[in-house]
């Protein structure tokens, strides 16, 4: 079955970044050139959208940039209904070419990486199981016209955001922020600090070639919660019928103590790829709850690369639900940079008919007393095809690290199939690190006790299988039940709000 | 209670079983009318287990000859949860836990099914509770375990409540329990039966599967069968479960022994 995807279009896929990267440039380029509308990164419309209070900043950000300065350009309270300096320049570059401002230099690299290499195939070890010809379908340009009426069309039918909650729609061209106002305690981020939340220049070739879709387009959205805040967002993408690329590179930094609730939804009915690079910095007792629903179709690809770095004595809590998607790729990266710091990921994927769902984790420990709860759930029917990847890196400063790994997996027909992986590398010798990995189909004795009790097979076996999910759906932000997540993952159809 | 009169809720004959092709039962012959409780005795690997399990549907025993007829219906051509729409009920020696279904849905699930077949209306989730509360009485359950999941994580004692409590909401009219008192210390014991004893009457009939006279001196039966062998050796009154207390098993080998050709490879 791979072998046809592999053989056959050879050329195409070594062509498909660097076709991405034309179109995406061409955006780029006009914004470098900087004419006197400002510095635009890859989405000229923003000029207009974000009106005249853009260029001024825009200007400033340049000055900021280009000696590194390190005050805030950002007022401390910035009137919401102010289209805010992000929304004029999702990358300010600070003057064209500039290797100085590391977004652009991080951009650039993303460029070049995507031009250089061909879409990751099965002869590459991280992508040994997992088919990426759909991925390969995509078409490599960004939305036209055409492609993001038809998105905002599907956007106008989300439901309403839950109360409490601050929701931002990102369609990877206009300002995530126009119009919105941002709870107390979150501001865009000024992007002398992007750097903490990009990595290292020297990092990227260790980065996940996924992670270069989004980078190679630059920021999209760059926000701070300020230190002791307390915030909810949501952060939507809704690609609908559209086809084409829909690269959302979002930065985030949580200050000291702050605290906050995020769900990111990503749904596509068509034939598109949504390509996610989070970075996220959760600095000193900063605590994270953090959320990911992305629901698709057959023809749909997602792609999402999650890098978290945790201060000493922060908390994370990351629960992902993925479905529906002809492939999905999700890896969530998380760093404890100090050790001492709390991670708690939950994670399900499903697939059926041809899909194919897969998960990378890698979570690595810088220093002692880390702790690390993991749980990857899977469920495979049809034809689908799930991969799994938990690494867990615990050098020897991490001594005193508490990890703990578990996948469980859900094998629903004969047809489907199940890679699972636990990676577990430890150099430091008093830790206690458990892991273990289990394939199972719908437990017999389950289903006949409940069959004992006069309930019908049918329903047994999707008790069984709510029960299965609702241990992960159970971790997500309270948000997250307005996507009906359990009717998606099931593929029922969600009933009438 | 005997009553001669009363209908006959199960008529079991010449039933030979099997599981993963190893034959257990070698032609089990039970009649159980109305009214009336029946303890089998035996010792493990007698067939006792094996017995439940065909009378509820497991779908891992197969059986190759004789008929169950339950209330003049071939009970053995009706799927496990058909069989326990009309009334037969298994409590389990070890109920199963299951992760992520509510108890309080799993059972309003359940009784609604036994309802439905019944001809009675469906119980929302509000009449449901008002009824699942009574019959927590029947057990002296704490509510809280309506919020768990299935059995997960519950004590020995508190499954087996669970069981009783199921069964005091589907209200059975044939009641299999499988060593429903193992596990039990002698406080749970006493609750657990209290709780058949206050389910039994005139219309159902209980079928206790058993290793201990204990649980007789609880719940007292009718009808007292030790099984061997697969298949039931002797039928007494309760003074057989005191017999069986003094004299242990050994006489059954005897007894074995002295019938020919006895399949005796089974245990």
């Amino acid at each position: 079955m791979v072998a046809v995807s592999w053989t056959e279009p050879v050329t195409a896929l070594a062509a498909w970044g660097a076709a991405l990267v034309a179109d995406l440039d061409g955006a780029m380029d006009g914004a470098i050139g900087g004419d006197s509308d400002g510095a635009i990164g890859g989405a000229p419309e923003l000029a207009s959208a974000a009106g005249p209070g853009a260029d001024a900043n825009g200007a400033d950000a340049n000055g900021a940039d280009a000696n590194g300065a390190a005050g805030s350009r950002l007022p401390a309270d910035s009137d919401p209904a102010a289209p805010s300096p992000l929304s004029a320049s999702p990358l300010a570059p600070s003057s064209a070419g500039d290797p100085a401002a590391p977004a652009l230099e991080s951009r650039r690299q993303a460029q070049r990486r995507l031009q250089r290499e061909p879409l990751p195939s099965r002869r590459q070890e991280p992508w040994r199981f997992t088919d990426t010809a759909a991925l390969a379908a995509i078409r490599p340009a960004r939305f036209s016209g055409e492609d993001r009426r038809l998105a905002a069309l599907a956007a106008e039918a989300l439901p309403p955001p839950q109360a409490g909650w601050c929701r931002l729609l990102l369609d990877g061209a206009s300002d995530p922020l126009a119009g919105v106002s941002l709870p107390e305690g979150v501001e865009p981020l000024p992007d002398d600090q992007w750097a903490a939340c990009l990595p290292a220049a020297d990092a990227s070739e260790e980065e996940p070639w996924i992670g270069a879709i989004a980078a190679a387009a630059g920021p999209l959205l760059a926000l701070r919660v300020r230190a002791e805040a307390m915030a909810r967002l949501e952060l939507v993408s809704e690609a609908g019928a559209a086809t084409g690329v829909l690269p959302l590179q979002l930065l985030l930094l949580l200050e000291p103590g702050a605290r906050l609730e995020l769900l990111q939804v990503h749904r596509a009915a068509g034939a598109s790829l949504t390509a996610v690079q989070a970075r996220i910095a959760v600095g000193a007792g900063a605590q994270l709850q953090h959320g990911l629903i992305a629901q698709g179709n057959d023809d749909g690809v997602f792609a999402a690369d999650l890098a978290l770095r945790q201060g000493f004595g922060s908390q994370v809590a990351f629960s992902s639900v993925v479905s529906g998607w002809g492939l999905s790729r999700l890896e969530p990266r998380l760093v404890q940079e100090a050790g001492g710091a709390r991670s708690r990921l939950r994670s399900l994927q499903r697939c059926d008919r041809r899909q194919v769902a897969d998960q990378h984790s890698a979570v690595r420990f810088e220093g002692p007393e880390g702790q690390l709860d993991q749980l990857h759930k899977a469920i495979a029917a049809g034809s689908g095809r799930s991969v799994f990847n938990g690494a867990v890196a615990v050098p020897r400063a991490a001594q005193r690290t508490d990890a703990a790994q578990l996948s469980r997996s859900l094998l629903l027909s004969d047809r489907a199939r199940i890679d699972t992986k636990p990676q577990l590398e430890i150099v430091a010798d008093d830790v206690k690190c458990a892991h273990g990995a289990t394939v199972t189909r719908l437990q017999q004795e389950e289903l006949f006790y409940l069959r004992s009790r006069g309930i019908s097979a049918a329903t047994a076996g999707e008790l069984l299988l709510r029960g299965f999910c609702a241990e992960v759906l159970q971790e997500l932000p309270e948000a997250a039940a307005l996507w009906q997540p359990l009717h998606h993952l099931l593929g029922e159809e969600a009933p009438a709000p | 209670m005997i009553r001669p009169d009363a209908p006959v809720l199960l008529e079991i004959r010449d039933l030979h079983a099997s599981v993963a092709e190893q034959p257990i039962l070698h032609g089990v012959n039970l009649t159980i009318r109305a009214g009336e409780i029946h303890a089998v005795m035996g010792r493990n690997g007698s067939g006792k287990s094996t017995l439940s399990k065909v009378l509820a549907g497991h779908p891992a025993y197969t059986v190759s000859a004789g008929s169950v007829l339950y209330r003049g219906e071939d009970l053995l051509a009706l799927d496990p949860e058909q069989r326990a729409r009309r009334g037969v009920f298994l409590g389990f020696q070890y109920p199963v836990e299951i992760p992520g279904v509510s108890n309080l849905e799993f059972l309003r699930v359940a009784t609604n099914a036994r309802r439905q077949e019944r001809g009675e209306e469906e119980l929302d989730t509000f009449a449901f509770e008002d009824l699942v509360r009574e019959r927590l009485e029947v057990v002296k359950m704490d509510p809280a375990f309506l919020e768990r999941s299935v059995n997960e994580g519950f004590s020995g004692g508190e499954k087996k409540r669970n069981e009783i409590l199921q069964m005091a909401l589907l209200e059975p009219l044939v009641a299999i329990l499988d060593e429903t008192d193992s596990g039990l210390d002698i406080d749970a014991l006493r609750i657990v039966a209290g709780g058949v004893n206050q389910l039994a009457s005139p219309e159902n009939a209980t079928l206790l599967i058993t290793h201990y006279q204990r649980l007789l001196d609880v719940i007292t039966p009718d009808y007292v069968h030790v099984m061997a062998a697969g298949r039931i050796l002797r039928t007494g009154g309760k003074e057989l479960a005191l017999e069986l207390e003094d004299r242990g098993y050994d006489w059954v080998d005897a007894e074995l022994a002295a019938l020919a050709p006895a399949p005796l490879e089974v245990g």
